[in-house]
């Protein structure tokens, strides 16, 4: 498993690995919104982190329709179905690979982006964590829509259509945990708890729906 | 008992197709049984069919002695057969950004430890294959023939009994369709199965041939009672017009 791991990991960071475009696209989508708003920076540090959350949840959607489909091309998927080692395990190691060359990226790239959006350290601090959290729930459940798609030859906008409705509570309760941390009032806690457990929930239903799909495929 | 595949009556359908029907055989240790059959008479998805990447539309496969702890078990589920087989397709199953060395301790890693400690090393089974020398190589480098061997030496890394080979010579020399031959007949020697769909011509006392009885005549898909419409009315079963 730690080998599945660390292949993954060297596949994404490989040239035509796609563990970088996910970054470039997050820069491209930060970079282009103060362009597009104007020179007011109140406004901007005031919904810099709810850019910098949806500028990273379309950016993690980017690589997903690989995460099965080049293991399909090859003849690796049928291998892998045929371990000893269930294929939920499988798919759940494959998306931790996913997540650290997008998701966690991301995370750690938002003290650079953030200034570009004129956002103070409490700011970035808390974006920072928020994403961390919630970015791997999209991976898990990206892996169910690319399960599902993986035969389709343009799979990838099917993906997003799919992925898109699951991850707007990941989305909305992590823009308001990032607020809640910057405004003092409101309670910060109950987004952030609320977006553990949507990790947790989906951890267990995104492997097994993904697993469920490829097993049903028949090609 | 001794391990044996045996297959009865087994069916197989693509979309509304039947691509064959009623195929039976039954392999025990050391049996080497070549699939042969024109394209598309089914070769390859018998193959992935009893992989268990396929699901049959008629038929049992059974496997007796798969599991050491109860040797007389019979079974038929797609799990315990996954775990036996080791299936070779068309696709290579190799990453062609990794050395050939990377691909296979991949693979090798994810053997469990029986199977590890009966297979070969992996440097034991480049040698076998005659791809030592490129080793640190990635595999997109590597010529079509090279890249299958990179594939059979999979194989070799991590034991399972049953071989499911689709055309293991594809792209392949003279002097490797020997080396594959030589690696077959060492795995049925060791109490292994092979089945394999290939027209190389194996110099094996044990082999036989499976012939795929191709797609089936269209009155057997529609069962005996063809009925004749004559002008809308029915004319009754039997002759045609």
């Amino acid at each position: 498993m730690r080998r599945l791991l660390l292949r993954d990991l060297a596949l994404a960071f490989r040239a035509g690995g796609g563990g970088l475009t996910g970054l470039l696209f997050f820069l491209a989508v930060v970079a282009i919104v103060p362009f597009g708003i104007g020179p007011d920076v109140k406004l901007l540090a005031r919904i810099g982190p709810a850019i910098l959350w949806i500028g990273a949840l379309l950016a993690a959607l980017l690589g997903l329709d690989r995460l099965f489909q080049a293991e399909r091309e090859d003849g690796t998927l049928d291998l892998l179905m045929m371990q000893e080692t269930p294929l939920s395990l499988i798919v759940l190691v494959k998306c931790m690979a996913h997540w650290v060359s997008s998701g966690l990226i991301l995370a750690l790239s938002v003290p650079v982006f953030g200034l570009l959006l004129n956002l103070g350290p409490l700011a970035i601090g808390a974006t920072m964590l928020t994403l961390f959290v919630g970015t791997p729930a999209l991976t898990l459940i990206g892996a169910g829509a690319a399960a599902v798609t993986v035969a389709l030859p343009r799979g990838g906008l099917l993906v997003s259509v799919l992925v898109l409705p699951l991850a707007i509570p990941v989305l909305i309760f992590g823009v308001s945990a990032t607020q809640a941390a910057i405004e003092a009032p409101a309670a910060f806690l109950t987004p952030f708890l609320i977006l553990i457990a949507l990790n947790l929930l989906f951890a267990v239903l995104g492997p097994l729906a993904a697993a469920t799909a490829l097993r049903s495929l028949e090609d | 008992m001794p391990l044996c595949l045996s297959v009865e009556g087994l069916a197989a359908r693509r979309g509304d197709t039947l691509i064959f029907r009623d195929v039976s055989f039954s392999a025990g240790e050391g049996a080497v049984v070549i699939v042969t059959g024109a394209n598309g008479s089914g070769k390859s998805t018998l193959l992935r069919i009893v992989a268990g990447l396929l699901r049959a539309e008629a038929g049992s496969i059974r496997v007796a002695g798969g599991d050491p702890q109860r040797p007389d078990a019979v079974d038929t589920r797609t799990e315990t057969r996954r775990d036996l087989c080791h299936y070779l397709g068309h696709r290579n199953g190799l990453k062609t950004e990794l050395t050939v060395f990377d691909n296979l301790a991949f693979w090798r890693s994810f053997a469990t430890a029986p199977s590890r400690r009966h297979g070969l090393e992996i440097e034991a089974a480049l040698e076998e294959v005659g791809l030592l020398a490129l080793a640190d190589l990635p595999v997109g480098v590597l010529s079509a023939g090279q890249q299958r061997r990179a594939a059979l030496a999979r194989l070799l890394v991590a034991w399972r009994p049953i071989w499911l080979l689709d055309e293991p010579t594809a792209a392949l020399d003279a002097a490797s369709d020997a080396m594959v031959s030589r690696m077959i007949a060492r795995h049925a020697a060791s109490a292994g199965i092979v089945l394999a769909a290939t027209h190389l011509p194996l110099d094996l006392p044990q082999a036989r041939a499976l012939a795929m009885p191709g797609p089936p005549r269209r009155e057997d898909v529609g069962g005996d009672d063809v009925v004749w419409l004559d002008a809308g009315q029915v004319d009754g079963p039997g002759a045609a017009p």
